[in-house]
């Protein structure tokens, strides 16, 4: 028998659509890969190519319509409690009365038996998860005081508090000022030492630099190893899309509206070389 | 004082001291979940359910023959009871079977129950002042099976939060999360309603079915302006409750203020007072707080 573990993900065939009939808009189309344990996978491509959608069926909380999704060799409803999901900070309301601790041991909920507290052990367990994120000095705060980038190592250390093997990340860079993504991304780096990270992302420029593999989905997958991304992938991958919205040639990078069709026009350059 | 003195003669006087007790407890305990769940305006609707149920009651009630008073209240009692718990289950299923906007789905169910309880009160003849007890509140005459009724009510309550706090908590914060942990999110939605429409049943006679939005969010929205953790926010709750039942309603006594719209508007008062007081409070506890930490 091979003794090597079961891929971290294993996509076969995966159909999936929303709307009443399955097959009549698809937003995912024959997707295909796996990813290996200890892989540090980046997902990138453009809005409604399917990025939240593949994560949801990762996690069981979408069926895929067609193929089979399997997640650390399990179905994704049964591998739950070893997968760690970090959705976007500013999901969370911020207004909840609650400390950081108590979001980090939601964490540990699916572990803790029933009672209106939790124990010890869980506790040591949270402020240990929030020691790896380098935030247990946060962990009386309340959520309202912390920044964009201290709200994302929180719920970081919530998903690792349950010690999985694979962590994905909806878009962990979106809303955070340069400086602290750089120490997310040496965060997460250090964490893939000891799991599987696959993360969501729009921001390209990310990619090239420190991811090990990178999945372009628009609708369809292709997967390429890091440093395989060039202009020419890019642009395949947003070819239509980015001729439509990018409507002005002077538009700043700044500019939310006009971010999708800029900045992949401007990362696929400087991964070729050929940028500033 | 005049209060204290009659106390000791007319024990429906401590009966409300009680009643205003067991609901300071329960609306305490449930509030902050209600506030920070946002379902304010769901636990009106499901307040006017309970009127409709009330109706029901007391029309059952009156129209079996030899009815006494005490039946008739005791059928209003169960009435609410029930009807505010279906209102819950109602509520739960149709916002998840049939996609309905929530706002839309409150607002009708608000005014249902309110009709049906006003068209089967009109049926039913002599019923009527008692009804409106209901609505406006009656703390004077609280009959000791009340009483039992709403100890009983607390002690359910009580042993809910117990079991289910870290649950209810982690559905308040991130339902998402709450599902991947293995947390049937639906089924702590009901569960919360349910204890809704259980603290509703047992302010009734405390302030009325209009004014139970009162209690029920004003003194944890208060207590939520100066703590940023649960389980401080329902022990505020539960004393600020204690203190707004049993305070204006000794304070009026023997006047010709009504006790139940005293202790709203004192409620409304302190809720006012605390959002504007609510930097200089922070500041203030701020600086106790450095004095004790050097200390």
């Amino acid at each position: 028998m091979n003794s090597s573990p079961p891929p971290a993900i294993a996509l076969d065939d995966v159909w999936f659509g929303y709307g009443p009939s399955p097959m009549s808009v698809p937003v995912l189309e024959a997707v295909t890969f796996s990813v290996e344990d200890r892989d540090f996978l980046g997902i990138i491509g453009p809005n409604g190519g399917g990025k939240t959608t593949l994560l949801k069926l990762c996690l069981g909380l979408l069926r895929p319509q067609r193929g089979r999704v399997s997640v650390l060799g399990l179905s994704p409803t049964r591998a739950r409690r070893r997968v760690g999901y970090v959705p976007q900070h500013a999901q969370i309301d911020t207004s909840v009365p609650a400390s950081v601790l108590d979001i980090v041991l939601m964490g540990r909920l699916g572990l803790s038996a029933w009672g209106a507290w939790y124990g010890s052990a869980h506790r040591a367990a949270a402020l240990d998860a929030l020691e790896r994120v380098r935030a247990a000095e946060l962990a009386s705060r309340p959520l309202a005081s912390l920044s964009g980038g201290q709200r994302q190592r929180v719920l970081i250390a919530r998903a690792l508090a349950a010690d999985p093997k694979l962590l994905l990340l909806d878009e962990p860079t979106a809303g955070i000022d340069a400086h602290m993504e750089e120490s997310l991304v040496d965060l997460l780096h250090e964490l893939n030492r000891e799991l599987t990270i696959v993360m969501v992302s729009h921001d390209v420029a990310f990619v090239s630099t420190h991811l090990k593999r990178v999945a372009c989905l628009n609708r369809r997958a292709v997967v390429h190893r890091a440093e395989e991304i060039g202009a020419d992938v890019i642009s395949t991958m947003y070819h239509q899309p980015m001729r439509g919205i990018r409507h002005d040639s002077d538009c700043p990078l700044t500019d939310p509206g006009c971010h999708e069709g800029c900045r992949p026009a401007e990362i696929g350059e400087s991964a070729t070389g050929k940028g500033p | 004082m005049s209060f204290f003195h009659d106390m000791e003669v007319n024990p429906f006087l401590l009966n409300g001291l009680l009643a205003g007790l067991l609901a300071s407890f329960c609306c305490g305990m449930i509030g902050p979940y209600v506030i920070t769940r946002r379902i304010v305006f769901l636990s009106g609707s499901i307040a006017h359910m309970a009127f409709g149920g009330i109706g029901a009651g007391i029309y059952l009630a009156a129209s079996r023959e030899g009815a006494t008073r005490e039946m008739v209240r005791q059928g209003a009692l169960w009435g609410a009871l029930i009807a505010a718990v279906l209102g819950a289950l109602l509520i739960c299923l149709i916002a998840q079977r049939a996609r309905e906007r929530l706002d839309t789905l409150i607002g009708a169910l608000w005014a249902i129950g309110m009709s049906i309880g006003i068209l089967l009160l009109k049926y039913t003849d002599g019923y009527y002042a008692d009804a409106m007890s209901y609505l406006f509140g009656s703390i004077v005459y609280v009959p000791d099976q009340q009483i039992n009724f709403m100890i009983v009510i607390a002690l359910v309550i009580l042993l809910t939060v117990l079991l289910m706090h870290k649950r209810i908590l982690a559905v308040c914060i991130d339902e998402q999360q709450a599902q991947l942990q293995g947390i049937r999110v639906g089924v702590v939605n009901l569960i919360l309603l349910i204890l809704v429409a259980m603290v509703v049943v047992s302010l009734m006679q405390v302030v009325g079915l209009i004014l139970v939005l009162a209690l029920l969010t004003l003194p944890a929205a208060t207590a939520g302006h100066h703590v940023t953790r649960m389980v401080p926010m329902m022990v505020i709750a539960c004393l600020l409750c204690i203190l707004l039942t049993t305070g204006p309603r000794i304070a009026v006594y023997g006047t010709r203020i009504g006790p139940e719209g005293a202790t709203v508007l004192a409620a409304g008062a302190v809720y006012l007072l605390s959002l504007g007081l609510k930097n200089p409070i922070a500041r203030l506890l701020g600086r106790v707080r450095g004095r004790w930490g050097r200390a």
